[in-house]
């Protein structure tokens, strides 16, 4: 029997709910390609948006890049920033209303070149916010350009011969340098590819949203996810590619975690 | 006996990623020879051994998948909470049951 | 009651260190400074901003002053992480300001499209320095194109407000807020390097923030269950939704131009000349007019004092009793084209300008226009 020739009231008799579409996404089909990292990364932010109870109270940043979109996905009060600029947006939103969860949403283009400066400095100050950072080594929206966390021999559009140390220098692991400032409360890099990923990265990001209860500092959440448009792969091909290339160079685990 | 579940696909939404194939220990998932109205071949259960683990809900990048599973205990199911934040959290279970086929994946 | 207080910290009976509405009181103070205590008593709730020269004292006051009364200030990374944490405070509800100088403000300049896009309103200070480039730190009234014009990509205004003494510097302030609530829009005070260093006499009315802070609906304050979720943003992807937005904001300007005009006339009602100058030429414009009347010309001065509305209707009505206009700035010739759109050609139009932060003197402002405005339509009238 398949879900599609049997009556769902009867094949459920006796069952419960266990899973279902968080409330805080809105009904809106995601523009993102199949099996985009961003998808799943949404999905388990508002997941447990919605599990802390925390909807009205929680205000998002989005930012420019595939996920410039966001703010049509996530249903919460959201603010769209210029590019790479949500840290400073969300420096601002937070100062104004302390007591409110505020997060910034980034890709490795918008946190991680143009907007360095901002990500340094917010977690310099330790401003309260989370920081979710999706990296996928690669700009999607643009046409599949280099990042810079795209990895030392990986061809993009403008790294056609793939990428060397040369021209092009080496990638930029920002998490890294983050966690060294002692703004930073906790940075830990998760990725969205299995259902234990999923799971942990969901643990990471409640945990996240406690220590801004507490005012404990910048809590930063680097998801690696793959870009299987921009790979030029399928989606379980590229998440293979992912765990095969990009974990050596950045590993899940927690950079800095409190004790 | 195992314990029974049934996933539903809103199929309008799938894209035929198959992620959630891959995730779903008991390769009870396949695509579908038919497609919805994107153009996506899009994902149906093919056996009737679904345990209700949630694996492929929790990896869907379209939230595509609501989960059923039978409760044997009768217990009220909870959620995760803001305080007493504690290891072993996931969606739908108490953390103080043991039982649970979480372990996918 | 008024009490004559010097300098920075408030006397230690001063109704300024108690809270509530401020009565009004006369200080002597610095321009950047003055400005900043008007934001302080305008409600203002927070602010972002960077040093630059010659308007750091507005955020140094800020910070030493205003922490202590409650406000948010931030000396922020950069110009452009200033505007962007306006962006996020005026998008939160916030009564927010930046303030910076010429080159600063050109850093800001993608922020500001798209605060105006968004329709955030919010007060941005530009204290005016010589350029191009990084030019130097004494006054020029070189950014007025930059202002009024546009600065950042794309169809939008700001309301562009020009003091031209200390006591503006403040009185602009509180007008500014009100403003950009009414309007949802960013507005700019114009200021120069002369105007935020000099020391003049200023009185800070009587006003309560509480009654000048509309209600703010579409703020991201967290989404409570009765009402769709609020989204800031300045992107519309599909063409005519693009298009609806433009039309709006379009519709909103006329609506600026047709109520917000501000400008002054000395000496006009009789005026065989006119002399359009404003900020810190219109002061000494006003000397030239009066040493001008000295010597028996009958001249007359419009000063705007909106940039953004221009008083456009006004200089236009005026043009049709006089014989000739100089306009006098310290730039190379920019508000001079908006004389001359104004007037629509119908009366000579000539320039007088000193840049590089060079002020010019009330004599030079007469000697042009007797040389290029008196002595050219004398001559005219000879050919004919």
């Amino acid at each position: 029997m398949t879900a599609d020739t049997l009556d769902l009231e009867t094949a459920v008799e006796g069952m419960e709910c266990v899973y279902e579409r968080p409330e805080t996404l809105t009904d809106m089909r995601f523009h993102y390609c199949p099996g985009c990292g961003h998808s799943t990364a949404h999905h388990v932010l508002m997941e447990v948006v919605d599990e802390l109870g925390i909807q009205e109270n929680t205000i998002g940043v989005a930012p420019v890049g595939c996920s410039v979109f966001a703010y049509q996905y996530m249903n919460i009060d959201i603010q769209e920033a210029a590019h790479g600029r949500a840290a400073a947006v969300a420096t601002a939103v937070k100062r104004v209303l302390p007591d409110k969860y505020v997060f910034s949403y980034q890709g490795d283009g918008d946190l991680a070149a143009i907007g360095t400066a901002e990500t340094i400095h917010a977690a310099n100050r330790g401003e309260n916010f989370l920081v979710v950072f999706i990296n996928n080594a690669i700009y999607g929206m643009t046409g599949g350009q280099m990042a810079p966390t795209t990895l030392l021999g990986m061809k993009t559009s403008t790294s056609p011969a793939g990428r060397t140390v040369e021209t092009e220098g080496f990638p930029l692991k920002i998490a890294d340098i983050v966690a060294m400032l002692p703004g930073t409360y906790y940075v830990t890099r998760q990725s969205v590819h299995s259902p234990t990923a999923v799971r942990q990265l969901k643990k990471v990001l409640t945990k996240s949203f406690q220590y801004q209860k507490e005012k404990k500092g910048l809590c930063f959440v680097e998801v690696v996810s793959s870009c299987p448009s921009g790979w030029k792969m399928t989606p379980l091909q590229a998440n293979k590619w992912m765990v095969e290339n990009m974990f050596p160079l950045y590993p899940p685990g927690d950079l800095k975690a409190p004790k | 006996m195992a314990i029974k579940g049934m996933v539903k696909f809103d199929i309008e939404m799938c894209k035929g990623c198959e992620l959630c194939i891959d995730a779903c220990p008991q390769k009870s998932l396949q695509l579908s020879p038919l497609i919805n109205a994107q153009g996506y071949h899009y994902v149906v259960l093919i056996q009737d051994n679904c345990t209700g683990c949630t694996n492929c809900a929790l990896v869907c990048p379209d939230a595509v998948i609501t989960v059923y599973r039978e409760n044997r205990k009768k217990e009220k199911v909870s959620v995760a909470r803001i305080s007493g934040v504690t290891e072993n959290i996931t969606v739908t279970i108490d953390d103080k049951s043991a039982v649970g086929p979480e372990a996918g994946a | 009651m008024t009490n004559l207080l010097l300098g920075r910290k408030p006397a230690r009976n001063s109704t300024l260190s108690g809270k509530g509405p401020a009565v009004s009181e006369v200080r002597l103070m610095k321009g950047n400074e003055a400005l900043a205590e008007a934001a302080i008593r305008a409600g203002c709730q927070a602010y972002f901003g960077y040093p630059i020269t010659p308007q750091s004292e507005i955020l140094e006051y800020l910070t030493e002053v205003a922490r202590e009364r409650g406000m948010i200030v931030l000396q922020a990374e950069s110009e452009i992480a200033s505007i962007n944490m306006v962006y996020g405070a005026a998008g939160a509800g916030a009564r927010v300001m930046t303030s910076s100088s010429s080159p600063g403000i050109s850093l800001m300049q993608e922020g500001l499209s798209y605060i105006a896009c968004a329709e955030l309103p919010c007060l941005v200070v530009n204290v005016n320095r010589g350029g191009p480039g990084l030019g130097t730190i004494q006054p020029s009234q070189g950014d007025y194109f930059q202002s009024v014009k546009g600065g950042g990509h794309g169809d939008y205004r700001l309301i562009v407000l020009a003091p031209s003494s200390v006591q503006e510097m403040a009185d602009f302030v509180y007008d500014a807020f009100d403003l950009a609530d009414t309007y949802r829009n960013p507005v700019l005070i114009l200021a120069d390097g002369a105007l935020g260093q000099m020391m003049e006499k200023v009185e800070f009315r009587a006003y309560n923030p509480a009654d000048h802070t509309p209600p703010k609906p579409w703020a991201t304050t967290g989404k409570p269950k009765h009402r769709e979720r609020n989204v800031i943003t300045s992107l519309h992807i599909e063409p005519e939704k693009m298009e609806q937005i433009n039309l709006r904001l379009q519709e909103k300007y006329r609506r600026i131009q047709e109520k917000e005009i501000r400008y002054e006339t000395v000496y006009a009602d009789d005026a065989d000349y006119l002399v359009v100058a404003y900020g810190l030429v219109a002061r000494i414009a006003h000397r030239a007019v009066e040493l001008a009347r000295e010597e028996g010309l009958k001249v007359g001065l419009l000063r705007p004092i909106t940039l953004f509305p221009y008083p456009a209707p006004q200089l236009r009505k005026l043009a049709q009793r006089i014989k000739g206009i100089l306009v006098a700035e310290m730039n190379a010739g920019q508000m001079v084209e908006d004389v001359r759109l104004s007037v629509e050609c119908r009366v000579p139009v000539e320039f007088y300008g000193r840049m590089g932060g060079v002020i010019p003197a009330p004599e030079e402002i007469l000697t042009a226009l007797k040389q290029k405005v008196v002595g050219h339509v004398a001559q005219q009238a000879e050919a004919l």
